[in-house]
C-alpha cells in the first residue's frame, strides 16, 4: 500500500474519513448529554468523597522533629556546619559543589542555573539562625574566629564522636576536639524544641515568606523525615511518586515516570532523575507524533480493538 | 444561464466578501464552524458506543474540579485542615482529579485504538496530548499545595528531577507560593484553554469514522431521501 493511500494516515483526504460524513445519522443531544454527564460525576464524586474522604497528615516542623528525634537533629546541624551534608553537597542551583551535578552524557543542564537559589547550611541553616537569639551564644563568635580547615575538623570529629555514642546521644559523647560544634547544635536544638527555628529559617529577616526551600533541605538532610516518608510507603523504590499517605489512590498517572525509575542500571545511576526525566520526555513526544510514526500508528488496524468500540456499525454493515 | 442566474446564484450560493479583518474572520469561522456543526441536534449513526462517554466525562470531572478549586481558594490552602466542611471540599477536589484522569486515560486509550487522528483530525489529537501534559503539571503543582506531611515530602523528592534538567531555579517546588500562583492561576486557565481548543477541533472535523469504513457499507447506501426516513430511528 503506498504512503498515499495508507488508511491510518493523519492526512485530509477526500475519502471517508477526510470528508463530512453522508451516510446514515441519529438524533443526538449534546447539552443532554453534558448535563446527564455531570449529573452522573457528581453523584460519583459526592459519593466517593463521602464514602472514602481524603488524607491530610500533619506537616513536619523542624520542631516536631527536634522534639521526636534529637540525637538526628544535632547529627544533621553537624553535618551543616561541616558541610557534609546532602544539601552542602548538592551543587546548583542550591551552591557550586563541584561535580555534583547531573548529566546526560557530556550535557550538563543543572549547571545552567548557576547557583540562583544560593544556600550556605551552616551559615543558613545553624549560624545565622543562632544570631537572631536575643543573646547569641558565644559559640558563635568561636565559630566565626575558626578557619575553614577547623570548621571541617570540629564538626568530622564531633559526627564521628556522635555516632560511636549510646544512641548516638549528644550527652553521651566522650570529650574531644569539637570546638564551638556541641555548643553550637545544642543551642540549635533547644531553639528547634521550642519551634524558635521554623519561624526564623523560613522568613530570614522578612515579615512575609511563602518560601519553604530552605526548611525543607534542612529538614530532608536528616534521618527523621525521610523515615517518617519510607513507613509511609513513599519513598522512591516504593514506588512513592504515584503513592499517596494512607490507602489513597495518588497521582496513579505517573506510574510510568514511576517505573523507569525501578529499572536498573537507571536506579542506580547517579544521574538517574535527567536519564528518567530525558526518557519520560521521549516517550511523550513519540505519544504526541503517533499519528506521524507509520509502526505505531498501524498497531490499532491488527489490533481490533475498534471492532469491540464500533460493535453496531460492523455488525449492521 | 442567464446573467439574471447568475446574480441570483451569486447573492444565495456565493460566499459573501469580507473587506475588514473582523468580517474576514468571521467569514472564516463561520465556514470552519457553522452552529449547526458547532451545537448538532444529529451525529453519524456510529457514533453509538459506550468509549465516547468518557471525552464527555472528563468534561463533566473538570467541572467539579474547577468550583471545588474556586471554593478552595476563596478560603485560602490552609482552610481545609481546620474546617470539617473545607475537608469535604478537598475530598471532592481529590475524587474529581481521580475521576477525571481515569476517564481522560479511558479516552487516549480509545481515540488511539479508533485511530482518530485520520481524515486531517491530528490537531485534535496534539491538542488530547498536550491537554494531558498540562493536566498533569497542574495536579502535581495541586499535590504540592497539600501544605500537609504529604506535599513536604513529594516536594523534597521533586526538586531532584526538576534541578536536574536545570528548571528547579525558576519552578521552585518548596517555594508554595510560587506554586499557589502557578496552580490556580496560569495552569488551570492552561488546561481550560487547550481543552476547549481540543473540543471546538473536534466539532470543526466531525467525530473520525469507524476504520476501514467503505462506500459499500449498508449506513453509506442511503440517499438523502431515504436518510430522512431512517433519522428517527434510535440506534
Ligand atoms: C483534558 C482532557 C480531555 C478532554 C476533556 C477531552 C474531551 C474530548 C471530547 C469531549 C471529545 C469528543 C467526544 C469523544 O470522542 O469522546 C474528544 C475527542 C477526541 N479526543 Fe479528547 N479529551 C481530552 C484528552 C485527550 C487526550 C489525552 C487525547 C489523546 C492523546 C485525546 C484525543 C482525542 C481525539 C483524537 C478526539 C477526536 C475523536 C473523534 O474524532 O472521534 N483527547 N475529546
Amino acid at each position: 500500500m503506498s504512503k498515499n493511500t495508507d488508511p491510518m494516515s493523519w492526512r485530509m483526504r477526500n475519502d471517508i474519513a477526510g470528508r463530512p460524513w453522508r451516510g446514515r445519522a441519529r438524533e443526538y443531544d449534546l447539552f443532554k448529554e453534558l448535563t446527564v454527564g455531570v449529573m452522573v460525576v457528581g453523584l460519583l464524586v459526592l459519593g466517593l468523597s463521602a464514602v472514602f474522604s481524603s488524607p491530610d497528615d500533619p506537616s513536619v516542623t523542624l520542631k516536631s522533629w527536634a522534639t521526636a528525634a534529637p540525637a538526628d537533629f544535632v547529627a544533621t546541624a553537624t553535618a551543616e556546619l561541616g558541610g557534609t551534608s546532602k544539601t552542602a553537597g548538592y551543587g546548583p542551583p542550591y551552591n557550586a559543589t563541584p561535580d555534583a551535578s547531573q548529566k546526560l552524557g557530556p550535557i550538563d543542564l543543572q549547571s545552567f542555573s548557576g547557583v540562583r537559589i544560593p544556600i550556605d547550611t551552616a551559615n543558613d541553616f545553624v549560624i545565622s539562625p543562632l544570631q537572631s537569639l536575643p543573646s547569641s551564644p558565644s559559640a558563635v563568635s568561636d565559630w566565626k574566629a575558626g578557619t575553614d580547615k577547623q570548621h571541617v575538623d570540629w564538626a568530622a570529629a564531633y559526627t564521628d564522636a556522635l555516632s560511636k555514642a549510646p544512641d548516638n546521644d549528644p550527652a553521651k559523647v566522650g570529650p574531644g576536639d569539637y570546638g564551638p560544634v556541641p555548643a553550637l547544635t545544642g543551642t540549635l536544638l533547644g531553639m528547634a524544641q521550642q519551634g524558635a527555628l521554623d519561624g526564623v529559617l523560613q522568613a530570614k529577616d522578612s515579615f512575609y515568606s511563602t518560601d519553604y526551600t530552605r526548611s525543607t533541605l534542612f529538614l530532608g538532610d536528616g534521618t527523621y523525615f525521610p523515615g517518617l516518608a519510607d513507613t509511609a510507603h513513599l519513598t522512591g523504590d516504593q514506588w512513592g511518586m504515584m503513592n499517596e499517605t494512607g490507602n489513597y489512590p495518588g497521582q496513579s498517572w505517573l506510574w510510568l515516570f514511576s517505573f523507569v525509575y525501578q529499572v536498573q542500571p537507571i536506579k542506580s545511576s547517579p544521574n538517574a532523575d535527567i536519564l528518567v526525566v530525558s526518557i519520560m520526555a521521549v516517550l511523550t513526544l513519540l505519544l504526541t507524533l503517533v499519528p506521524f510514526i507509520p509502526g505505531l500508528r498501524s498497531l490499532p488496524r491488527r489490533i481490533p480493538i475498534h471492532r469491540l468500540i464500533w460493535k453496531d456499525y460492523y455488525r449492521r454493515r | 444561464m442567464t446573467p439574471d442566474g447568475d446574480t441570483a446564484a451569486g447573492t444565495v450560493d456565493e460566499e459573501p466578501r469580507f473587506s475588514t479583518w473582523t468580517g474576514t474572520a468571521r467569514g472564516w469561522m463561520l465556514r470552519r464552524l457553522p452552529p449547526d456543526k458547532l451545537l448538532p441536534e444529529d451525529q453519524p449513526s456510529y457514533v453509538a458506543s459506550w468509549i465516547y462517554v468518557f471525552g464527555m466525562g472528563a468534561i463533566a470531572a473538570l467541572v467539579y474540579i474547577i468550583v471545588s478549586g474556586c471554593i478552595l481558594a476563596l478560603n485560602g490552602p490552609a482552610w481545609y485542615h481546620v474546617s470539617g466542611l473545607g475537608h469535604f471540599i478537598n475530598s471532592t477536589h481529590l475524587w474529581s482529579v481521580e475521576l477525571f484522569f481515569m476517564f481522560m486515560v479511558i479516552h487516549l486509550w480509545g481515540k488511539y485504538w479508533m485511530a482518530a487522528w485520520r481524515g486531517g483530525r491530528v490537531l485534535t489529537w496534539i491538542t488530547g496530548v498536550i491537554a494531558f501534559v498540562v493536566s498533569i503539571v497542574t495536579a502535581f503543582t495541586g499535590y504540592l499545595l497539600q501544605t500537609n506531611f504529604d506535599s513536604q515530602w513529594i516536594a523534597f523528592q521533586a526538586k531532584d528531577a526538576l534541578n536536574a534538567v536545570g528548571v528547579g531555579a525558576w519552578f521552585n517546588v518548596t517555594n508554595l507560593g510560587q506554586i499557589l500562583m502557578w496552580h490556580i492561576t496560569l495552569l488551570p486557565l492552561a488546561v481550560a484553554g487547550v481543552v476547549a481548543l481540543h473540543v471546538v477541533l473536534v466539532r470543526m472535523h466531525g467525530v473520525v469514522p469507524p476504520l476501514d469504513a467503505a462506500a459499500t457499507d449498508a449506513q453509506l447506501q442511503q440517499d438523502l431521501p431515504q436518510r430522512a426516513s431512517v433519522e428517527g430511528e434510535h440506534l
